[in-house]
């Protein structure tokens, strides 16, 4: 039988700030276990949590950016349980008054575009991590660097209705948060994380099925495998007359299997309450104001944008904005070579300097090779100064040599194209002599071999001759 | 006259004029602890040698004219429950028996910057769960007027450690009554501030919506001293507001005459002991005799403060008391097999009865199904009794009354009843549940010689109007300088 899917996703994203959410420590990474701490988040008795503002700026552009309802007065409540990770005995958390409310994300899927709810918003701490030391049996430690760290949980509505919507969704939702500079998005090591709640039911049918709770997913391949997996168990069981258990389950990349947690997270009561140790978080108008001012263009509006205005096609569109800092990069080359140049400019950055950035594993922001310098190189190509193929020699010492003067480079190195019609009606004249042979084939209808005859100016000119003129000249002559 | 026995202002005074020294007093009152502590049984903790030093530091101090206070060289004892830094701070508690903070509160940095010096710290109820310090787990402190009698609770030790004159003063914690009950018990003075008036950074927490740090003297004045040292915004603390803290010793002298004193009926009710009804009501005429106006007011939801008190305080401190779970510091159980043996021993073993109870109490007024019912009305109830209080300010300048139904009760007599022992507490609960400043000070004693207490409430952040009544009936009442009889030379 088939069945409608139902998914509703809670994506946790870690925030980069410089301190933590309720003392001063840092949130660096990669510090030494428990380097990272003090009395407030180890929680110590007597310490008490104050609220780091620069949180709650990150949350009102998180809401913002998602068109959410920003809540005048949310309050942080705590949600208690024991886990050695937690040092409180509870999780600061909001609950019945989150700081966002009933926003939305555009999703597109197979062209297709649609609006995925967003029930809420809400900022937290994170916990603490364990450490079971494989050569010492029985001893675990804790180490409370992460504990305290801000987080924002951002729960969707069940709106998703394929796997492929389930990606598409975190993918736009982890663009937005990248684009606004309030996460690093990343999925291995946890700062962008997801759960995805999932359901069957019969079309037709308005009540939701009985719903599984997927954790454990740190690749947008993994949430896809994950939810393709349980959707065809959770059809098994529905086409064998069974029932599916409300349940955890976690997934498992290696054997591609979810696995049920066995109710160690069942039927939690986490008695939410106020936290009597930190006032409602009041926000203003004026607060409000002041923080959507200050919003970036945003993934969508760019994407939009960058194909209406530079002419270039909606996948050239995409794959710049996939990083806003790639996007501004190709504006800014645009911006110095010309509306001329901008198609040109989106291959060279998707071609060539992507080629070198994946090689050394680096982001945009790393790139030697300065918008100007590339507009400089695309002005060499346009005016003939020299060949893409060269371009693509000069570019590649730009890259390794830090050097944006790629006329200098060409100069320096003569790499010039050699566009003098006479010098080069010498070289054609020259070939066609000393193969009489191969013209008359040629002219017998063997055309392929005009190829050869262009092949051999270029090899005697060191590839400098301008392709276009040699093309024009041996055609004039020969036909 | 002992150095011991002076006043906390007395001390400042002859300091001042450097006719004695920090060392001359610490030694007075270490020898005085020296002589009674084994039948007092009120600290926890002494910590002579760093007394000493601190004294010394703070006569260089006197002597340089550097940053000098009128705390700089009094010798004061703090409540067992406020951090201090490389030194236990227990709760009375077998989980935090050897616990060593990392850090200081932020009342006893203020106290360190203004040049007190630190005895060491005093015993108290379990967490500050109790109002007869019988719940203490380290140590059994008794009412320097009676033996037999326990000294009030929680911070039986801060207020036993004043009347036995075994500090200059001390710091203690009130959530329902625990700085004034005590207070009245021992016959000093104790003065709960305003909810946000003093940091509560430091403070092992009980009710954190409820407690508050305050001082316990021999005289108001002292308590206004001491406030003034410890009050005041910390950044620690988002709940420490902002108020600008006035010269509260300024305040004391203020005239009281055409001060408008309620009277609430509800608080004279049945089961008020009549000797503490004749103390309190003589009170009241000698102050009206000091030109205060006494109009009669009501509190209507009084009655359900207890109720109300024993829900919101329960629930917020089952999820207090959760990081004892033997990961990080203080009690682990020995020898458990996992982590859930390991929570269920550790937190069986390191937890005394009444604190479990409470524990317990609170975990249930959360649970889902209960919440609405308890927690959240509970909530609704105490704006009820907030606006009571909102409603009489509108009537009064300040509330008199008694603190306790009772003068000190005997060892055992309510231990085993948690209720009877919960209701002892039904004159100073209503104070927390409205975030108001009070002050319990002596009115007079009964018929048995046990000291019987006098309540002044105030609105929120007019601490002013508090210490100013309380001086004015402590000058004509004349009850400052009686002491219990503790050895062969005073007697």
């Amino acid at each position: 039988m088939d069945y409608e899917i139902v998914i509703g996703l809670e994506v946790h994203c870690q925030l980069k700030t410089e301190t933590k959410i309720f003392c001063g420590c840092s949130t660096s990474f990669g510090e030494l276990p428990n380097a990272n701490t003090c009395p407030v988040c180890t929680g110590m008795p007597g310490a008490l949590p104050v609220l780091n503002r620069k949180v709650v700026d990150f949350a009102i552009r998180a809401g913002l950016a998602t068109n959410c309802r920003i809540v005048p007065n949310s309050v942080f409540a705590r949600k208690n349980y024991f886990y050695p990770d937690l040092p409180k005995g509870y999780q600061i958390s909001q609950f019945e008054l989150p700081i966002c409310l009933s926003g939305s994300l555009e999703i597109e899927v197979e062209g297709e575009s649609k609006t995925i709810g967003i029930t809420r918003i809400h900022m937290e701490e994170d916990a603490g991590k364990l450490v079971h030391p494989e050569d010492e049996f029985g001893v675990s430690y804790v180490d409370y660097n992460r504990a305290c760290v801000p987080l924002l949980e951002i729960v969707s509505e069940p709106d998703m209705r394929s796997a492929a919507e389930a990606v598409a969704y975190l993918k736009a939702l982890r663009d937005v948060m990248l684009y606004l500079g309030i996460t690093d998005g990343n999925m291995e090591e946890g700062s962008f994380r997801c759960d995805a709640n999932i359901s069957l039911r019969p079309f037709g049918q308005k009540e939701f099925g009985i719903r599984a709770e997927l954790k454990n997913m740190n690749s947008f391949r993994n949430v896809q495998r994950a939810i393709d997996y349980e959707v065809e168990r959770q059809a098994e069981i529905l086409d064998e007359g069974g029932t599916v258990v409300q349940e955890t389950r976690l997934w498992d990349a290696e054997r591609g299997v979810t696995r049920s947690m066995r109710g160690k997270e069942e039927a939690h009561d986490y008695r939410y309450f106020p936290d009597p140790d930190l006032l409602p978080v009041v926000i203003d108008e004026e607060w409000i104001e002041e923080v959507r001012n200050s919003l970036p263009e945003l993934p969508a509006a760019k994407r939009r944008r960058l194909a209406a205005d530079y002419g270039i096609p909606a996948s050239d569109a995409e794959m710049l904005c996939a990083d806003r800092a790639l996007a501004d990069y190709f504006e800014a080359v645009v911006e110095l070579a010309g509306a001329g140049q901008a198609k040109s400019a989106a291959n060279w950055i998707m071609v060539e300097l992507m080629k070198f950035l994946n090689e050394e594993k680096v982001g945009i922001i790393a790139c030697p090779v300065t918008p100007a310098g590339l507009a400089e190189l695309l002005g060499l190509i346009a005016d003939g100064t020299i060949s893409g193929k060269i371009a693509k020699q000069v570019f590649a010492t730009m890259y390794e040599q830090g050097d944006n003067a790629p006329k200098k480079i060409v100069e320096r190195e003569g790499l010039a194209q050699m566009s003098d019609a006479g010098e080069l009606a010498a070289l054609v004249d020259e070939i066609i002599t000393a193969n009489a042979d191969k013209v008359a084939q040629y002219q017998a209808g063997k055309t392929k071999l005009f190829g050869f005859f262009v092949g051999q100016v270029m090899k005697k000119t060191g590839g400098q001759a301008n392709p276009r003129l040699v093309n024009e000249l041996f055609k004039e002559r020969i036909g | 006259m002992e150095l011991f026995e002076c006043s906390l202002e007395e001390l400042a005074g002859m300091l001042a004029q450097k006719e004695i020294s920090s060392v001359e007093v610490t030694r007075s009152v270490l020898g005085r602890i020296a002589a009674v502590e084994d039948r007092i049984g009120a600290y926890l903790a002494l910590d002579e040698a760093g007394a000493l030093a601190q004294a010394e530091e703070a006569d260089r101090r006197r002597a340089g004219d550097e940053g000098v206070t009128p705390l700089t060289g009094i010798p004061i004892g703090l409540k067992d429950l406020l951090s201090t830094r490389d030194f236990k701070t227990t709760c009375a508690s077998k989980m935090l028996a050897d616990y060593r903070p990392e850090y200081d509160a932020t009342v006893v940095t203020r106290l360190k910057q203004a040049g007190a010096v630190l005895l060491g710290k005093l015993n108290m109820d379990e967490f500050a769960m109790g109002s007869s310090t019988e719940n203490s787990a380290l140590k059994k402190t008794v009412n320097p007027w009676d033996f037999s009698k326990v000294p009030g609770g929680s911070s039986g030790g801060s207020a036993a450690a004043v009347a036995a004159a075994e500090a200059i003063a001390t710091l203690g914690s009130d959530t329902g009554g625990s700085i004034r009950q005590p207070a009245s018990f021992c016959g000093v003075v104790g003065l709960k501030p305003s909810y946000g008036r003093v940091s509560r950074y430091g403070l092992v927490a009980f009710a954190s919506s409820l407690d508050q740090i305050g001082p316990v003297t021999l005289t108001v004045a002292d308590a206004a001293l001491l406030l003034q040292a410890i009050a005041g915004v910390d950044p620690r603390d988002s709940t420490a507001v902002a108020t600008p803290v006035p010269d509260y010793c300024a305040a004391l002298k203020k005239e009281i005459r055409g001060l408008k004193l309620g009277v609430p009926r509800e608080y004279f009710a049945a089961g008020l002991d009549p000797e503490v009804e004749a103390a309190v009501r003589l009170a009241i005429t000698q102050l009206e005799g000091l030109g205060a106006e006494i109009v009669e007011i009501s509190l209507p939801h009084t009655d359900y403060a207890v109720a109300t008190y024993y829900l919101l305080a329960t629930a917020e401190a089952s999820s207090n008391l959760a990081r004892y779970d033997g990961v990080k510091y203080g009690f682990r159980a020995a020898d458990c097999d996992g982590l859930k043996e390991m929570y269920f021993r550790t937190r069986a073993q390191g937890f005394g009865s009444e604190v479990k109870r409470r524990i317990m109490l609170g975990t249930y007024a959360l649970s889902s199904g209960y919440y609405d019912a308890y927690y959240r009305k509970a909530q609704q109830v105490r704006t009820l009794i907030r606006r009571d209080f909102d409603a009489a300010f509108d009537s009064c300048d300040a509330i008199v009354s008694p603190v306790c139904p009772t003068p000190a009760f005997a060892f055992g007599e309510k231990i085993d009843d948690p209720l009877a022992m919960y209701l002892s507490d039904i004159l100073t609960i209503p104070v927390n549940l409205a975030g108001l400043p009070a002050l319990s000070l002596p009115c007079g004693f009964s018929g048995a010689g046990l000291p019987i207490g006098f309540q002044v409430i105030a609105a929120p952040f007019a601490e002013e109007t508090l210490l100013r009544v309380a001086w004015h009936y402590e000058q004509q009442a004349g009850w400052v300088g009686k002491r219990p009889q503790l050895t062969e030379e005073e007697v």
